[in-house]
């Protein structure tokens, strides 16, 4: 099965580089054959929303919600199960101090 | 029908509905159709049984039944004709498909109570999924349980079958470093569900009472899936021992009588005996588990002849093992109450104004109430008498307000 983790982190908490990197989770994830794709992403300061208002692009500057935690990457990971999408999801980085949020992809 | 009949389909439909829908979800990993299919084996069973007589084996003919309506089903559902391919394939391995690591054959109700009580599903649902697929509760009778509309209930299953579906929430057994921790999950989910009956008092409640029977149903199944593990054993010892106790809990006004004041020949002996029996099972195994403990705290209380007799000395000694297993203030809590009855109140008072230090318990009423009763114990009447205002602020139930308020009006009477 095919699974999202979005990587979710409050930009506010503060976090020693070497406890941020997540090199060594994604040699891991290759290694094993679980990762297929994936990504940081620049911060939502720099992110534009977009929706189409009766006919006209209406643009906004930031993400589409304000929370505390935004998505600052995403990986795309081939999983036996849910079970093995948890414990993949576990040992990146950023479940110590951010959270991980697995989403199926949408099969069948 | 006759009451042999009657009494082999309830007999049938508590022992074998679990194993029916456990044994179908594996064949055909379709929940629904597995739980419509059970449904129609009974229904026909409560037809044919009366005018043919009950089968030889009635578990295996309900199985055959619920799997031949499924597979009539499937191919009759001319749109889900890619479903029918990919189950015949599944048809024919009709074998169980991931044995245990030993290599022995496991029971599909184990696969199947581990995939309700997966930690991916909110607590809510692993209860109501238990009840529905392994116990059979209809979705009414789950609802009026959890005191929820039937609709919210129904939604909540449904909910939770997609979410096994979609997210790939696997059917079967954990994996060996998985085990220990899903199991006391499942564990978790059984002892709420008892609790849930246990707290009920009142005749309105008869139907969540009923909870404490399926909970042990169900505990008593899990020990014979799990023969070699001991904590199983041990939540089975303390349902039963706390359940012997339910005659004399309550009082004809409702309300709950303390352990200390229960009539005791109001106990059911033949619940302590089976508890008692299977509280030393899990012990012989020497791996103690929160169960086990909570199992030997409660076998303290039930072999006491009377309250006096109470092995006080060896509860406070049970709680801090628990404590080391299970770091919790209301366990830390317990265990003061212990001590103050094997060493005495001033022992006991320490350690409650420890966890008052502590903060962790403020706003749960029984800390300034276990205070309460050390103060006076102690004579110092006009702290106990601050505890117990601060303590009925805090209660939430009319009951423990009217018991509180009556220790209350004591200790000021003695000021």
């Amino acid at each position: 099965m095919r699974y999202m983790l979005l990587i979710c982190v409050d930009d506010a908490v503060e976090v020693a580089p070497e406890e941020r990197s997540a090199e060594p989770w994604v040699e891991e994830m290759q290694r094993r054959g679980v990762r297929r794709d994936g990504s940081r992403l620049r911060p939502g300061s720099d992110a534009t929303t977009v929706r189409l208002q009766a006919g006209e692009v209406v643009l906004s500057d930031g993400p589409f919600a304000e929370t505390k935690e935004q998505i600052a990457g995403y990986d795309v990971i081939e999983c036996e199960d849910l079970d093995e999408a948890i414990e993949v999801a576990s040992k990146h980085p950023v479940a110590k101090y951010g959270a991980i949020e697995v989403r199926p992809f949408w099969e069948e | 029908m006759s009451q042999e009949v009657e009494a082999a389909l309830a007999g049938a439909f508590r022992t074998e509905w679990g194993r029916v829908v456990a044994t179908l979800i594996r064949m055909t990993r379709d929940w629904d159709l597995a739980e419509e299919c059970a449904q129609d084996a009974f229904a026909l069973a409560l037809e044919r049984w009366p005018r043919d007589g009950v089968p030889r084996r009635p578990g295996a003919w309900l199985t055959t039944t619920a799997r031949n309506r499924a597979r009539d089903r499937l191919r009759r559902g001319a749109t889900e004709a890619a479903r029918l391919q990919e189950t015949a394939v599944l048809w024919h391995t009709g074998e169980p498909d991931d044995d245990g690591d030993d290599g022995s054959v496991r029971d599909d109700r184990l696969r199947l109570i581990f995939t309700c009580c997966h930690p991916a599903l909110s607590l809510e649902a692993r209860v109501a999924l238990t009840l529905r697929t392994l116990a059979g509760l209809t979705t009414a009778e789950i609802a009026r349980a959890f005191l929820v509309p039937e609709p919210t209930m129904a939604k909540r299953l449904v909910r939770a079958k997609g979410k096994i579906r979609h997210a790939g929430i696997p059917f079967r057994v954990p994996p060996a470093r998985l085990l220990p921790e899903r199991t006391g999950g499942v564990l978790a989910v059984l002892y709420l569900l008892f609790n849930e009956g246990y707290a009920a008092t009142s005749g309105a409640e008869l139907v969540r009472q009923e909870l404490c029977a399926e909970a042990i149903r169900l505990a008593r199944t899990l020990t014979t899936l799990m023969p070699d593990e001991p904590e199983p054993l041990g939540l089975l010892a303390l349902m039963l021992l706390q359940h012997a106790r339910r005659a004399a809990r309550v009082d004809d006004a409702g309300d709950v009588v303390r352990l200390e004041d229960q009539d005791r020949t109001r106990w059911d002996m033949s619940e302590i005996d089976e508890g008692l029996g299977l509280l030393d099972a899990a012990l012989r195994h020497d791996r103690a588990g929160p169960y086990q403990l909570q199992a030997a705290i409660a076998a303290c209380h039930t072999t006491a002849a009377t309250a006096a007799d109470t092995d006080w000395a060896q509860i406070a000694q049970l709680y801090g093992r628990l404590a080391q297993l299970v770091p919790s203030a209301v366990v830390e809590l317990n265990r003061a109450v212990a001590v103050a009855m094997a060493d005495g109140p001033a022992a006991g008072l320490q350690l409650v104004e420890a966890l008052d230090a502590s903060g962790d318990l403020a706003g749960y009423h029984l800390l300034p109430a276990t205070r309460a009763d050390l103060l006076r114990r102690l004579k110092r009447h006009a702290e106990a008498a601050a505890s117990y205002r601060e303590a009925l602020e805090l209660a939430a139930t009319d009951a423990e307000r009217r018991y509180l308020a009556q220790r209350l009006a004591e200790t000021t009477g003695q000021g």
